[in-house]
């Protein structure tokens, strides 16, 4: 049987995708993941079992939560590279519109979005890690859903002109 | 008569298709509909090139080698047991400072005595004060940043009323308690939109972490546990997965204290 140690490790790639792109920035990211599994070796013994994985995304999405309520105390900076280069394999949208789309959500559409699309988890495990009915998650996801194609589509012809 | 995959298909079940979520039998209705209409299978093709652009972005992070910060080993101070922590802490664990000393042994059904005093007195409160109608609370929830800097100041560290609305529990208020020892408390009270109530205590105490611990009666239970040299008392219906889910949502809002690099 694999330990609770070894699965933690396992979930930590993920874990680092997730923080990725929640913050755009990648010590932030890190330093996330860190607080996140020290906070989960040190409550090992609050952990009642169940699905270790969701509760690694409740514990970031917290910590989160908490960094950007500490931020919001302060002027708010985006800061987005400005030397990525646009997805190569994908010249109709690139890497940088999405995230600057995905920057301009409000915090829960953001979480709830990226929970779904990029880790693949279940609505019922998003309404669990965020503390919402079912039903709250798939409106924060239809939310997000509309403001990135509108965010996308009034972008790039303004864009494509500057070019 | 309408059959059941005769029936319109909603925005949300365009959004569960797109994510997976839909049975199999409404699966193949959305898809006949979206043959029909050419509007919401633009919007379905949207969504998920959206999916794909996000997916494609980050799926390198997840590949790269982790960096040695997150190298679970250095954090090994952090993951020691309770129990281990509790054996090397035998040489002095004194519960309370000024209580009789109290030396932790290694039998993890015996509580300490005044960690059990404690949660007794805690579980005690929440049975008298809960069932007050008109004065449950000395400072009301409308006043609650008073009330967090008056239970802050008397109970000597910066304490937050958790917040425990995802439990559908409104604050309702909090008041001051002295302990066995002399020292000062904090009780918070909660409502339920069926009038149920929940409490929560805290205090500082000197002792090891502790698991959660339940305590039930009849018609009162308690959750109870030693963090960071602060005990917690969570009390309320003997039901015990809900009072774990109220105490889990409690702990979760206690601020973290990283503590990489020891050990």
């Amino acid at each position: 049987m694999i330990g609770f140690k070894e699965e933690v490790q396992l979930a930590i790639p993920a874990l680092r995708r997730y923080a990725r792109a929640l913050t755009h920035d990648a010590d932030v990211a890190d330093d996330l993941v860190q607080d996140t599994l020290v906070r989960a070796l040190r409550s090992q013994h609050l952990f009642l079992g169940g699905e270790l994985r969701s509760w690694l995304y409740t514990i970031l999405t917290n910590l989160n939560r908490n960094r950007l309520r500490s931020l919001a105390r302060r002027p708010a900076i985006t800061v987005i590279g400005d030397n990525d280069a646009p997805g190569a394999s994908n010249p109709d949208v690139g890497g940088r519109d999405i995230e600057r789309a995905l920057a301009g959500l409000v915090e829960e559409q953001r979480t709830a979005l990226l929970l779904v699309v990029l880790e693949g988890l279940s609505y019922r495990e998003v309404a669990e890690v965020q503390g919402v009915p079912i039903g709250t998650v798939m409106s924060r996801v239809a939310r997000a859903r509309l403001q990135i194609k509108t965010y996308l589509e009034d972008e790039r012809p303004m864009l494509r002109r500057v070019k | 008569m309408m059959r059941d995959n005769d029936l319109p298909v909603t925005e949300d079940e365009l959004h569960a298709y797109v994510d997976g979520e839909l049975p199999a039998d409404r699966r193949t209705t959305v898809e006949a509909w979206l043959a029909k209409h050419p509007d919401d299978a633009a919007r379905v093709a949207a969504w998920r090139l959206q999916a794909d652009v996000i997916r494609a972005r980050y799926a390198d992070v997840a590949t790269q080698a982790i960096p040695a910060k997150l190298n679970l080993a250095r954090m090994s101070y952090a993951s020691r047991p309770w129990k281990a922590a509790a054996a090397a802490a035998v040489v002095a664990a004194f519960f309370l400072g000024g209580f009789a000393g109290w030396m932790a042994r290694d039998t993890s059904g015996d509580l300490p005595t005044a960690f059990q005093q404690l949660t007794a007195q805690a579980l005690d409160a929440h049975k008298v004060y809960a069932v007050e109608v008109r004065h449950p609370v000395e400072v009301a929830a409308s006043d609650a940043e008073h009330l967090q800097q008056w239970l802050s100041k008397r109970v000597g560290y910066p304490l937050r009323a958790p917040n425990l609305e995802s439990q559908g529990l409104h604050l309702i208020g909090g008041r001051l308690l002295p302990t066995p020892t002399g020292t000062a408390a904090a009780f918070f009270m909660y409502e339920n939109a069926s009038g149920e109530r929940f409490t929560f205590y805290c205090t500082r105490a000197a002792g090891p972490n502790t698991a959660m611990r339940y305590s039930g009666e009849d018609k009162a239970a308690a959750i109870y546990w030693v963090d960071d040299n602060i005990v917690y008392v969570i009390s309320g219906a003997s039901e015990r997965k809900q009072l774990w889910q109220v105490a889990r949502a409690a702990y979760d809002q206690l601020e973290p204290r990283v503590t990489d690099e020891r050990g």
